[in-house]
């Protein structure tokens, strides 16, 4: 298949699963993610992938399933969205910590409550800390590319993480949008054949999976889940690198738009980092000195390459999809940490914006750096919130 | 001593039959000990034991393993002859 489609998000993630024939998946439907699961079991009812598709009565047990299949060495794909990430909360921390291999698409929308179906990052940010590699993709390119690349992450020796590939609910996973899908051969060949380390299916090697682990050990087990996560780094440029040999498509874990002169900068994560670039294209046709800086890759967290960014900067926005209530966004925490003992740190503030798919638009965005060139704002400020 | 080095990736227990190697003889507060005369070596105790540290000679009862029992004293409720004393250690 080549050639420009009109797809949605969901779908190209289900097309990337399709061309990637994975071993077994295991899911249950939940907005925004359902047209995934959807076309999914369409392709394999259809007889167009060998797939074990097996249909859970939650997202714990789907996650569960998923565990259980990818150390017995199959290679695993899920997705879920909102409430089903936070149902299957306890064992995303079994996942990272049994080091298992499996990756997942989350459709990222609002928990409840009041109930709410529409994107923010809420989801994702309360399942930050639990040892996922967590990737963000600004449109449904990204969406189908990181769905591919995240196998190779997650499956490579010096990682053996699972990882979480984010993509905005509706606002990419059900909106059309021009994509360019790689052919099914150059998928199977980037991905190769799943090599597992260790599986239980391995009859002539017994191990042993989830054994208790008590004072003497659990600390040296957490800090390995530290060094792999580190060390995936090096491992996800190198997968960038030779997914943009394949694809013409070329990733950092951070992307920057005309930061080089700018003295005003933001950081956005997810399809905002689109918008971002328009009200940037509108500042500097006005003369302002403006850049825009996209978060790809939050787990792990490219603290040098920010700082290598943000020095010298005279104010930097950090564009924040949730809200920790009582607090900030929370990656403008991680941002100020990582950059407050830089001898030239910029002024920091923090924008949350777009709660429960509340739209953002470039005048918005615009506003945000206007706020920034007049010093007319809070540390932490509430974009778009009726007062 | 487990250190991060040495520590198997995500915990795993990669050799088989390691179990042998983790002495649990020293949980044990009550420990069981065998009336032979009274025993009829139906070997009921074995079948029950958890922790398989009833030792077996000869297809005949033939004591404990203390290294790994852990005085659960499952054993000695199972046994239909009543042979079986659960003692406290200190005693
Ligand atoms: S159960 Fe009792 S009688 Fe039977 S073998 Fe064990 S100790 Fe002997
Ligand atoms: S006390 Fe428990 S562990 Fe010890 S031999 Fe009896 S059944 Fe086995």
């Amino acid at each position: 298949m080549t050639g420009n489609l009109g797809i949605n998000g969901d779908s190209a993630v289900a097309l990337a699963w399709k061309q990637v024939d994975p071993d077994v998946c295991a899911a249950y439907p939940i907005t925004p993610q359902t047209i995934i699961v959807e076309r999914f079991s369409d392709y394999v009812a259809d007889g167009e992938v060998e797939t074990e598709f097996v249909c859970t009565e939650s997202e714990h047990s789907a996650m569960t399933v998923c565990i259980a299949s990818a150390s017995a060495g199959a290679r695993t794909v899920t997705a879920t969205a909102s409430a089903g990430l936070a149902y299957m909360w306890e064992t995303l921390g079994i996942a990272s910590g049994l080091r298992v291999p499996l990756t997942m698409t989350v459709a990222n929308r609002a928990l409840s409550g009041p109930l709410n179906i529409h994107c923010d990052h809420s989801d994702v940010m309360a399942a930050r800390d639990l040892g996922w590699i967590i990737m963000f993709a600004e449109n449904v390119q990204e969406a189908y590319d990181n769905a591919i690349m995240a196998m190779r992450i997650a499956e490579h020796p010096d990682v053996q993480l699972p990882v979480m590939t984010n993509l905005d609910g509706f606002i990419l996973t059900h909106a059309i949008e021009r994509m360019t899908p790689l052919d099914s051969h150059t998928v199977k060949d980037f991905v190769g054949e799943y090599k597992p380390l260790y599986p239980l299916l391995d009859v002539k090697n017994p191990v042993t999976h989830g054994v208790m682990d008590l004072q003497d050990s659990y600390f040296e087990h957490r800090y390995q889940v530290n060094q792999a996560m580190k060390a995936s780094a090096n491992v996800i440029e190198q997968v960038f690198k030779e997914f943009g040999k394949i694809s013409g498509r070329h990733y950092d874990m951070i992307e920057t738009y005309m930061c080089d002169d700018a003295d005003y900068v933001t950081l956005t994560i997810g399809s905002t980092a689109g918008t971002m670039k328009a009200a940037v294209d509108e500042l500097r046709a006005e003369g302002h000195k403006v850049g825009a800086v996209k978060l790809k890759v939050m787990r792990p967290f490219p603290a040098q390459k920010l700082r290598d960014v943000m020095a010298g900067k005279k104010c930097v926005a950090v564009m924040d999809r949730h809200l920790i209530v009582g607090v900030s966004g929370p990656v403008f925490l991680e941002v100020a940490a990582d950059l407050m003992d830089l001898p030239d740190c910029p002024k920091l503030v923090n924008y949350v914006y777009g709660l429960g798919g509340r739209d953002v638009m470039v005048e918005d965005l615009k506003q945000v750096y206007m706020n920034m060139m007049n010093d007319k704002q809070d540390k932490v400020n509430y974009l778009g919130v009726k007062l | 001593m487990k250190t991060v080095k040495t520590a198997t990736m995500g915990g795993r227990i990669v050799e088989p039959g390691s179990a042998m190697k983790f002495e649990t003889g020293d949980w044990r507060s009550h420990k069981p000990v065998l009336e032979r005369d009274m025993c009829i070596d139906c070997l009921t105790c074995w079948i029950y034991c958890p922790d398989d540290s009833v030792l077996v000679k000869d297809g005949k009862m033939g004591g404990f393993r203390y290294t790994h029992c852990k005085g659960c004293g499952i054993c000695a409720r199972a046994c239909p002859k009543k042979a079986i004393t659960m003692v406290e250690e200190d005693e």
